[in-house]
């Protein structure tokens, strides 16, 4: 067990508690540097889409795990990204003005949907968003001079300065571009977390009454996370439509918004780390479940291919799997283990009992 | 006479939106968690009683094979609140929300293996048959819809309203630990609760089929359903009603005289307008905000 002696009160808040975590963070960071050298192709572009999903699963983690907020309707926002980038660029932008005017417009449109969405709270806030995902779907199909309808759009090939970011040909630089986006999300996020507006989307998320007792205003620190999860998001859109290249409304479809959820609840809610573990797992069950899926039909001789929606299903177990034994996601079993084996002997079974909440409703009828 | 027409066959597709919302209400009522599986159990549902009642399944009598299917659902209903639903009791209702729409996929997995994937067509009395008014044609199936919705609405009214443990959920609902402390037993109510919608999503989809053929993705009619809840204040039966038949007109309504995609947006346009001006709803139940 490891003892931090704190010696100034700016330790107190550091991102990492001691050199140990923050050694670990960089060795991470550097193995993730050099890891188009390490692999080939094909893990290098499942690497690029983890990292896409993980800068998405942040975007929600903003909202879902941070300030407490549930939205059903990511996968709008994504689009936003996606096509706001695709367009801007098919008009002759650079890659470097038009994807942060993506982040942009998909924060300027979530601020926005946030101003009637904020005074609600809960599941309503839930469905209104799933409202909005609704209405934006609908409206890419019918701004088709824009999007390309229900025939699509061609994200262009990103050129800065001259270097080629092709998601075929360069796909080790393209794989560079994400990750520096997202090392750079991560670290701002992680600093946010630690500043008096990151402090008060906590306290909105733990009791809404307290925080304003405290003298946060409510309304705005909703509006101002609602914003910064949609633009992040936006941003992993405005990426993913580069990675995928080619792209139309159906890419966004429901089923993203759900697995962005899946990502931040798998993952851990309210951890950074978790939108990583949630995206790592989110890109590799498919890819375990084909394995596996060749396996049975190799060894077994059982065709599981020919059972349509196996893979939903399994994923479904995963989820409800999750949510029935651990709650707390990837990032909270980790957690316990970690602390379990630091205070070796010593640790309780009781010692992560959840304390339960019984319901108490404004309802009169 | 066109406009007749369009409002006839609105309200008819109201009704079973809001039969779809009523099971919505129902566990909303009783334990304030939504249940994202709705669409889906009125899909199992429909196929239950279309496995039992079909010639070329089991064959049996129309009228046997729908309340066969009404109690298997009620057990499908009672074994989901039992085995998954009881045990996150007491996390957060997100929780919920999660659990039920990864269950979602399950039963529409259960019935797309079944049944498989194809449209199929349940057989039932009334198909075909149809009474004319003039230039307005009124599908008998149509009629039952109205009227069944209709009589269940009351009836389950009259549950919450008068009978002790409708009561009682109202109360397990208001606040969990209180109930409790009187006596009431919060589990097995929940239980009966949702084994309650499980019948009501049968009733919906039985009409649903009745009106054309029905396959293991017409559960996400339940989004739709789930908007009509929400417009009629989540927590309210007639409420829920009052929203199904409101997105039930409209619908048509703009797919007739509006340009292009507004029928599809329309309900979630009506929804967020609700939404926006009145944040519980039409027959909003919440009366103050408590710390």
């Amino acid at each position: 067990m490891r003892i931090v002696f704190k010696t100034t009160y700016d330790r107190d808040i550091d991102i990492h508690e001691h050199w140990g975590k923050r050694g670990a963070y960089l060795a991470l960071l550097a193995v993730m540097a050099v890891l188009p050298f390490l692999v080939g192709e094909y893990y290098l572009a499942e690497a690029t889409n983890t990292l896409i999903w993980a800068l998405a699963g942040m975007g929600l983690m903003v909202l879902v795990g941070h300030t407490g907020q549930v939205s059903l309707g990511h996968a709008a926002f994504l689009a936003i990204g996606a096509y706001t980038d695709a367009a801007l660029m098919n008009a002759g932008l650079p890659f470097l003005v038009s994807f942060p005017l993506a982040g942009l417009a998909a924060g300027l449109f979530g601020a926005l949907i946030a101003i009637p969405a904020v005074r609600m709270s809960g599941i309503y806030l839930a469905i209104a968003t799933l409202a909005v995902f609704v209405i934006v779907e609908e409206m890419v199909i019918l701004l088709s001079p824009i999007t390309g309808g229900v025939g699509g759009i061609f994200a262009p090939t990103i050129e800065v300065f001259g270097i080629s970011f092709d998601r075929y040909a360069e796909l080790a630089n393209l794989y560079w571009l994400v990750l520096v986006v997202v090392v750079l999300v991560t670290w701002g996020y992680a600093n946010l977390m630690r500043s008096p507006t990151g402090r008060s989307f906590l306290a909105v998320r733990d009791s809404e009454v307290s925080a304003r007792a405290l003298g946060i205003n409510v309304t705005r620190t909703r509006a101002l996370a609602f914003g910064l999860s949609s633009g992040v998001t936006g941003l992993a859109g405005a990426l993913m439509g580069h990675y995928i290249g080619f792209f139309n409304y159906e890419l966004f479809s429901i089923f993203i918004s759900i697995n962005l959820l899946l990502v931040v609840t798998i993952g851990g809610l309210g951890f950074i780390q978790g939108a990583f573990l949630g995206a790592i797992l989110i890109t590799t069950v498919p890819q375990a479940i084909a394995i596996f899926r060749d396996w049975a039909n190799a060894s077994l001789g059982v065709d599981l291919g020919g059972i349509p929606g196996l893979d939903t299903m399994i994923f479904s177990g995963v989820l409800i799997a999750f949510i029935i034994y651990e709650p707390t996601g990837l990032y909270g079993r980790w957690l316990k283990i970690r602390t379990w084996w630091e205070l070796f002997p010593l640790a309780r079974k009781d010692m992560f009992r959840r304390q339960k909440s019984y319901l108490k409703t404004e309802r009169m009828k | 006479m066109e406009l007749l027409q369009l409002l006839f066959g609105g309200i008819a597709n109201g009704c079973i939106y809001g039969l779809v919302a009523l099971g919505f209400v129902l566990i909303y009522k009783a334990s304030e968690g939504v249940n994202f599986a709705q669409g889906d159990m009125m899909m199992l549902g429909a196929f239950i009683a279309l496995g039992f009642g079909n010639a070329d399944q089991m064959g049996w009598a129309f009228f046997l094979a729908v309340p066969a299917a009404m109690a298997c659902m009620f057990g499908v209903g009672w074994g989901i609140e039992r085995v998954f639903v009881r045990r996150i009791f007491g996390q957060p209702q997100f929780a919920l929300v999660i659990l039920t729409i990864a269950l979602g996929f399950v039963l529409r997995f259960v019935a797309g293996s079944i049944w498989g994937y194809t449209p199929l067509v349940l057989e039932t009395p009334f198909s075909g048959v149809n009474f004319y008014f003039g230039s307005v044609v009124l599908g008998a199936a149509d009629l039952v819809t109205i009227l069944v919705t209709a009589i269940l609405t009351l009836l389950l009214w009259a549950f919450f309203a008068y009978t002790r443990i409708g009561l009682a959920a109202q109360a397990a609902s208001q606040n969990q630990m209180a109930a409790y402390i009187v006596g009431v037993p919060v589990m097995r109510l929940n239980g009966f609760i949702w084994g309650l919608s499980g019948v009501v999503a049968t009733v919906a989809g039985v009409l649903y089929a009745t009106k054309g053929a029905i396959d293991p993705n017409i559960g996400l009619l339940g989004i739709k359903a789930f908007a009509a809840a929400v417009i009629g204040g989540m927590g309210s039966l007639p409420g829920a009603l009052l929203g199904g038949l409101l997105i039930g007109i409209v619908e048509p309504l703009a797919g007739r005289y509006a340009p292009g995609e507004f029928a599809q947006m329309s309900p979630y346009i009506i929804m967020l307008v609700v939404l926006v001006t009145r944040p519980g709803g039409l027959f909003s139940q919440i009366q103050m905000k408590k710390v």
